[in-house]
């Protein structure tokens, strides 16, 4: 059942949300011991939240619109009085004394949060085996990995232990490992979702977002948690998010723009898998076969984004972790002055993905370094946008693969971190531009895998990713 | 007068301190506390003296997923600050500058870097002699640190306990051009600020709660160069008082250390008020590397001219001017002018004596005798009523004083308060009758009054003032029975 369609039957007293979250539950516990998706399982709580629900309903109160819904959290949202991780041993013990404001909106919404998904240590990672409870496997080949960093998100939708789910985007997050498990994800516009208790990796590319089985419970899902929050000064005043209301709205006319730098071909960005693009392009055919207006389109600075991306996050990064001190939560190994304990406590807390990165953001924000490397990136960032928005000129959409190959083999990238970032090369540019994106699954690889065909549009034009999605959703 | 103004002049070193041939250089760094309701990027009080971590929450504990959204009257503020210091108000950002201290919740401090709201500014000192001020920029406070054994020094102590009450209040620091060459315009400057401060109700203005810091860049070079030579930067000064003093052993170490060999380091000193020396803090080698960037979580603040204009519409009269105003109303020396524009008495002042009360009279009875926190029940009205009753002999100085009391507590009429307390003024007549009384009661002292020597007469003066006020319990006007006296001696 869909997500909307369990909605529909808890609400009119056809299914009670206890029954719909002990089957989801049940799952869990049968099966996440393989996958390791879940950091947490909340039991107690979804239970008690479905039976209020419940309760409500034969009371003949209003419920929401996602009421009884099962639901995946990703370990880096914060949730009141339960352990928000982030896959760290840094915040171990650590209790937000405070709700993300998506966190609140979905409980609102009636969704029931049945746990917290596992995911790369700080969103640090492109296959979730970057945490420090182990990494997630994919439900679809468990010696796969299910993509990151939301890797356990990905996972507990496309195993079915939820319908919906949360991750966060920073250079593709949500979109690989929806691409990877063959589940929809998107990136929305940054400032369309409030980032009020995410625990920040890189502040100015972050972006949380919706998973689901299908692009109708994704584009619900997306309607709920977008929209302005006065707790977030980055969030867009006035947004009003229609991802629901243009999914029947077809393609006919609509101007798609296959990127060229990201199609394999000479120039372009290099390692694209063949069946990856294959599948891409029989996506573009189903599309103008649907009456888009298809045409390819050069975005020179496209290739450019991996390396501002490392640059960029990397800096960010290094000062919003710096807070995990031992000072005030989370782990503390003591030293015997507060310079040593806090150089003890980051030694054992972060992960060696973490120090990477902290090292490399630390480096490109010094003095003397700072305008090569930081300040570049930034002229970069601002290319990349001159170039877009000239390409949206023409073009209402773009379309892309998601990733360049389909899940990788555990253990097959851990060695070598640059193999490991060329993951993102498709979906770094939506981020360092600030634009929407979607992954929607588009068939499988030669290794029977999924793929994912990507969208890209303009800033605040999120409801059009969803639009063309449901138009692929429907020719794959 | 010289005991009115706060120390300003009593205690002022003997300037110039330095060697003949030496040129004193400092520029000032003034941190000042914004008088707002709340925090800098919450909703947190602002508010000094609140139990340890009672004024906290998840974002000025800098607790992972919170994020900062920003004070507009904060900003308003800043801006209302930075034009009254005739600076150029610009678009500006925020930037993090990075390093680890226990203090400070984010290991970072979210402040202004390379696009300050404030720009190119003056200062006036009451001499005339103006400081240029390069920038005046929005940033938060950090919390405070207590050390616990070890004589409360961070190295030596057993522990330590930190409170993040002041983390996020908002700060406003205004970095002034090195243009102060003497310790009293260094002194003057940190007053006429606070002046300006208090009088633009940016900030309480209270050295002493911390809600002005006053850190000093020294530096020293022989008279008639126009070189900056290095520098090291104060900290830790917490009253004028020590301001002159940390500047005056600064410079004079410094002054020592060219005359000996290659001259200081440039570095960040503390001021040692027991000790009366500046002790070495952090040396440029060591120095950190802040790492400054562009705040991510917030916005640009990009006031519209309107909103400039409104800010300049609304502008009070800066004391400098008002000081002038006051003193060409009522003829007050400075340091008067200086201390009623600071207690805010200058239009009241002016009203009185606008109204036809005597101006001097009334600068004085402002200065002496209306040094209290709460005088809103004193209405210009009955002001200058109380004057004109001094003036014209109905109350005695000291009897005006009393009423001036009554004016303060409860307000009203001093006609009314004056006849309350029975303070009727007696007319001539009547005093002379009461002198002719003690003249026959006390011939050989009158005679002594008529004919003896300046010390015997000043002597009995005394005496029949002394019998008449007693006579009167104090109610006859010493002037009145003075000029009496003389009139009836000759």
């Amino acid at each position: 059942m869909s997500a909307l369609e369990i909605a529909a039957a808890v609400r009119s007293g056809e299914r009670s949300a206890l029954d719909v979250v002990e089957e989801h539950l049940t799952l869990i516990e049968a099966r996440d011991p393989g996958l390791n998706a879940y950091n947490l399982v909340t039991a107690e709580g979804a239970r008690a939240q479905a039976a209020a629900i419940d309760a409500a309903v034969s009371a003949g109160e209003p419920v929401g619109r996602f009421a009884g819904v099962p639901l995946a959290t990703k370990d880096n949202m914060c949730t009141r009085g339960i352990p928000t991780t982030c896959s760290s041993r840094i915040l171990e013990g650590w209790r937000p004394p405070y709700d993300a404001t998506v966190v609140t909106r979905l409980r609102e919404a009636g969704a029931v949060s049945v746990g917290k998904t596992n995911l790369d240590e700080f969103a640090m990672g492109s296959s979730t085996e970057h945490s420090a409870f182990g990494p997630t496997r994919n439900p679809h080949d468990p010696s796969r990995v299910p993509g990151g960093s939301s890797g356990g998100t990905a996972a507990s939708v496309a195993a079915g232990f939820t319908p919906l789910g949360i991750g966060s985007d920073t250079g593709g997050s949500i979109r690989q490992p929806a691409a990877f498990c063959g589940v929809v994800g998107m990136k929305p516009t940054y400032g369309v979702v409030s980032r009020y208790g995410l625990v920040a990796l890189a502040s100015s590319l972050d972006q949380v977002g919706p998973f689901a089985a299908n692009v109708a419970d994704a584009a619900a899902l997306f309607d709920v948690i977008a929209g302005h929050d006065p707790l977030d000064s980055t969030s867009i005043r006035d947004f009003e998010p229609t991802a629901q209301a243009v999914l029947e709205a077809g393609v006919d006319g609509l101007r798609v723009g296959v990127v060229k730098e990201l199609a394999g071909g000479s120039g372009g960005v290099p390692g694209l898998a063949a069946d990856v693009l294959a599948r891409t392009a029989e996506a573009v055919e189903a599309l103008a076969a649907a009456g888009a207006v298809v045409d390819e389109v050069s975005v020179p600075s496209s290739t450019l984004g991996l390396s501002a991306y490392y640059l960029v996050m990397p800096a960010e990064a290094s000062s919003n972790l710096a807070r995990y001190d031992g000072i005030r939560y989370g782990l503390r190994v003591d030293g015997a002055t507060t310079a040593e304990m806090t150089t003890a406590t980051r030694t054992a807390g972060f992960g060696t993905e973490v120090k990477r990165r902290i090292m490399l953001g630390t480096y490109a924000l010094s003095a003397g370094y700072c305008d090569a490397f930081y300040g570049k990136a930034l002229k970069v960032r601002t290319m990349m946008l001159e170039d877009f928005a000239r390409v949206y000129e023409r073009f209402d959409v773009l379309v892309t693969p998601t990733t360049p190959t389909t899940a990788f083999e555990l253990g097959a990238r851990t060695q070598d971190p640059l193999t490991m970032y060329v993951n993102d090369v498709c979906t770094i540019p939506s981020n360092l531009t600030g634009h929407p994106a979607i992954s929607v699954p588009f068939g499988v690889g030669d290794d029977g895998m999924p793929v994912g065909v990507q969208v890209l549009a303009p800033a605040s034009h999120d409801a059009q990713t969803f639009r063309v999605a449901a138009v692929l959703e429907a020719a794959a | 007068m010289s005991g009115l103004v706060p120390c300003a002049t009593a205690d002022t070193p003997v300037e110039p301190a330095l060697p003949p041939g030496w040129e004193l250089v400092v520029g000032l760094e003034v941190h000042v506390e914004l008088d707002t309701a709340t925090k800098l990027f919450c909703g947190c009080a602002n508010q000094f003296g609140a139990q340890p971590n009672t004024n906290v929450c998840p974002t000025c504990l800098g607790l992972p997923g919170s994020l900062p959204v920003m004070n507009e009257r904060a900003v308003e503020l800043a801006m209302i600050l930075g034009r009254a210091l005739g600076c150029d108000v610009n678009r500006s950002v925020m930037a993090r500058k990075n390093y680890f201290y226990p203090d400070m919740p984010k290991d970072f401090q979210t402040t202004q870097y390379d696009q300050p709201t404030n720009t190119d500014g003056r200062l006036e000192l009451a001499d005339g002699f103006v400081v240029g001020i390069e920038r005046a920029h929005i940033e938060e406070d950090t919390g405070k640190s207590v050390h616990v054994g070890g004589g409360g020094r961070i190295n030596e102590a057993v522990y330590s306990l930190v409170d993040y009450n002041r983390a996020g209040v908002p700060l406003i620091e205004i970095v002034s051009r090195p243009d102060i060459r003497t310790i009293e315009h260094a002194r003057n400057y940190v007053e006429e600020l606070r002046a300006i401060v208090a009088a633009t109700e940016v900030s309480d203005a209270r050295m002493e709660e911390g809600s002005i810091r006053v850190d000093a860049n020294v530096s020293v070079r022989p008279h008639g160069s126009s070189e900056l030579r290095t520098r090291c930067e104060i900290k830790n000064i917490n009253s004028l008082r020590s301001l002159g003093r940390a500047i005056e052993h600064e410079a004079l170490r410094h002054v020592d250390l060219w005359t000996t060999g290659s001259g200081p380091q440039q570095q960040t000193r503390h001021w040692d008020e027991a000790a009366g020396r500046t002790t070495p803090g952090r040396s440029k080698e060591d120095a950190e590397d802040y790492r400054y960037f562009q705040e991510p979580d917030l916005v640009p603040l990009e006031p519209t001219p309107a909103v400039i204009a409104a800010i300049d519409e609304a502008l009070p009269t800066l004391p400098a001017a008002r000081r002038a105003a006051l003193r060409e109303a009522t003829g007050a020396d400075a340091d008067a002018a200086r201390l009623l524009v600071e207690r805010g008495q200058d239009s009241l002042a002016m009203a009185a004596a606008a109204s036809g009360a005597d101006a001097a009279k009334v600068v004085t009875r402002l200065v002496n005798d209306l040094a209290v926190d709460d005088w809103s029940a004193v209405d210009t009205e009955s002001f200058a009523a109380l004057i004109k009753m001094e003036s014209n002999g109905e109350l005695s100085a000291s009897q005006a004083k009393v009423v001036l009391g009554d004016l303060v507590e409860q307000g009203g009429d001093p006609a009314d308060h004056a006849a309350r307390r029975g303070f009727e003024a007696m007319d001539s007549t009547e005093l002379e009758s009461l002198l002719d009384e003690l003249i026959v009661v006390n011939p050989a002292e009158w005679s002594r009054l008529r004919g003896g020597d300046e010390v015997d007469r000043k002597k009995m003066q005394g005496f029949f003032t002394g019998q008449i006020m007693k006579a009167t319990r104090g109610q006859a006007d010493g002037r009145a029975v003075a000029q009496l006296l003389a009139q009836k001696s000759v």
